[in-house]
């Protein structure tokens, strides 16, 4: 080699020129596969949604996905008033757009929790919410609302279902979750998640949820059956957060003012 | 040390010098990833690429690496690779993507890649060294698929997400082993298959660190 490798001016050299050759490369391919990768997030959050509501049959195409979803009504909620907000007033055009929990991480946009009222365990909540709204005729038909909560190691992320009445329960799913493997990771058996099909989300005064998961099934005889989940087998404190997260996003602090006026036809 | 040659680079780390069984490198990524084969494959496929593309480009240019500076500038170009091969899972297989996480991130540590750039890319030229990296990915992709194998039939009882024993849970016969689908199973097994190779090939076995010596004294009865 003609020249020497070690002096510090080499050294600086080579080092800027790698750095510069590495980042043509690196930030060349996230601009040019943003297009597919934020398509690919989309649709994750549809198939979610559409899964939770029961529309989904297996192996559904991208474009299938995407007609299906077109039937729903994407909807900014306040969740004190339970009042539509409009996207305009966040500076969006697009309700989609619209990030629930990078909301509940900005003080303008999200309140803390006091620790009695936080039975869910996630802190702040986001003052508005995205909701899915389903009318037929002009009938409200189905409203798929996000929630979350801490289970025993994650914290879930999912969407319930409700029927048009706004209080029966037509599907439960999360779509995020690391719980642990083959005992509360069974919040994604099928077989658990149809148990939630039909259950009532309130008693007959429609005011406070009443979700219970109860231990050793419900029987079909049992005190209050419409609003009782089987709990998951060995794992009880996954079945205390989903219970709780449940009941946390239907009470006053969450959903239940806006399913008043959904009921009430207000909104 | 023995001549170097094109076949023996590829094939010689799958067996012979197994970078998981006998250089015992990357078992943090072993333990979490070999829970599901689909996502075992897509991670040995990601190795596979990132440690042949760094090999060959750290290799092409090692002449001109300063020496002082040589461990920064082959964990740039293995890091540049990997958010590249990140960023294509993404867009491309975004449901396995999701599952790999942060292990995909987690390349760049993996002690193979940076191991085989520094011991193997820094002396030898560009095309041997990619065969060597495909050879060590290779060898690790094989560890890799059989404790996924042994994890994904025992632990969930399915293949590639098929059901093969029908678990207890879906109204089947099978109890799946729960503990095979956490993490600290991959050492049972890395353990297992290590036993098995070294007896298999037993110029594989360490000498000893120390024997004991003889008792001198007689014990007192």
């Amino acid at each position: 080699m003609a020249k020497k490798k070690e002096t510090v001016t080499r050294t600086v050299i080579v080092a800027l020129a790698l750095c510069i050759v590495c980042s043509v490369v690196v930030s060349s391919a996230a601009v040019l596969l943003k297009p597919a990768q934020v398509t690919n997030r989309n649709l994750d959050m549809k198939t979610n949604i559409l899964a939770a509501a029961g529309m989904l049959e297996p192996g559904a195409s991208p474009k299938h996905i995407e007609e299906l979803f077109q039937k729903f009504d994407v909807k900014l909620v306040d969740l004190d008033s339970g009042t539509y907000v409009d996207p305009a007033s966040l500076g969006l055009k697009d309700p989609m757009k619209y990030d629930q929990y990078k909301a509940a991480s900005d003080p303008k946009m999200s309140e803390a929790l006091s620790s009695s009222e936080d039975i869910a365990g996630i802190k702040r909540q986001a003052d508005i919410a995205k909701v899915f709204v389903l009318k037929e005729d002009g009938k409200l038909k189905r409203v798929v609302l996000p929630i979350h909560g801490y289970g025993l190691w994650s914290t879930l992320y999912g969407f319930v279902s409700l029927e048009g009445d706004a209080n029966t329960i037509e599907g439960l799913g999360f779509y995020q979750q690391a719980e642990t493997p083959g005992l509360g990771g069974e919040v994604d058996n099928p077989k658990w998640k149809a148990l939630w099909v039909g259950k009532k989300v309130y008693g007959p005064d429609l005011e406070e949820p009443q979700i219970q998961l109860v231990k050793g099934g419900v029987g079909p005889d049992a005190k209050d059956k419409e609003h009782k989940v089987d709990a998951l087998s060995g794992a009880t404190l996954t079945s205390r957060g989903v219970q709780h997260l449940v009941n946390f996003w239907m009470s006053e602090r969450g959903f239940a003012p806006y399913l008043k006026k959904l009921r009430e036809g207000e909104v | 040390m023995a001549e170097v040659t094109a076949k023996k680079v590829l094939f010689e780390p799958i067996f012979n010098n197994n970078p998981i069984a006998l250089q015992i490198l990357g078992i943090c990524s072993a333990l979490a990833v070999t829970s599901s084969l689909s996502v075992t494959l897509v991670m040995c496929i990601s190795v596979i690429a990132v440690t042949a593309f760094s090999n060959l480009f750290v290799s092409v240019v090692r002449s001109q690496i300063p020496n002082s500076i040589r461990i920064i500038v082959q964990m740039t170009i293995i890091a540049s690779l990997v958010i590249v091969v990140d960023q294509i899972l993404r867009a491309y297989a975004y449901e396995i993507s999701k599952q790999l996480s942060v292990f995909v991130g987690l390349i760049i540590t993996n002690c193979i890649v940076m191991g085989r750039a520094e011991g193997f890319a820094m002396q030898n030229g560009p095309w041997l060294s990619f065969l060597d990296g495909i050879g060590n990915g290779l060898g690790y992709s094989v560890m890799l698929i059989v404790l996924a194998f042994v994890r994904e039939l025992l632990g969930s009882g399915s293949l590639f997400g098929v059901t093969i024993l029908p678990v207890v849970n879906d109204g089947g016969w099978y109890v799946p082993n729960g503990l095979l689908l956490l993490p600290p199973s991959a050492f049972f097994i890395i353990g297992l298959s290590i036993w098995g190779l070294r007896s298999w090939k037993s110029d594989q076995v360490e000498e000893p660190d120390y024997r004991l010596s003889r008792q001198t004294t007689k014990e007192a009865f």
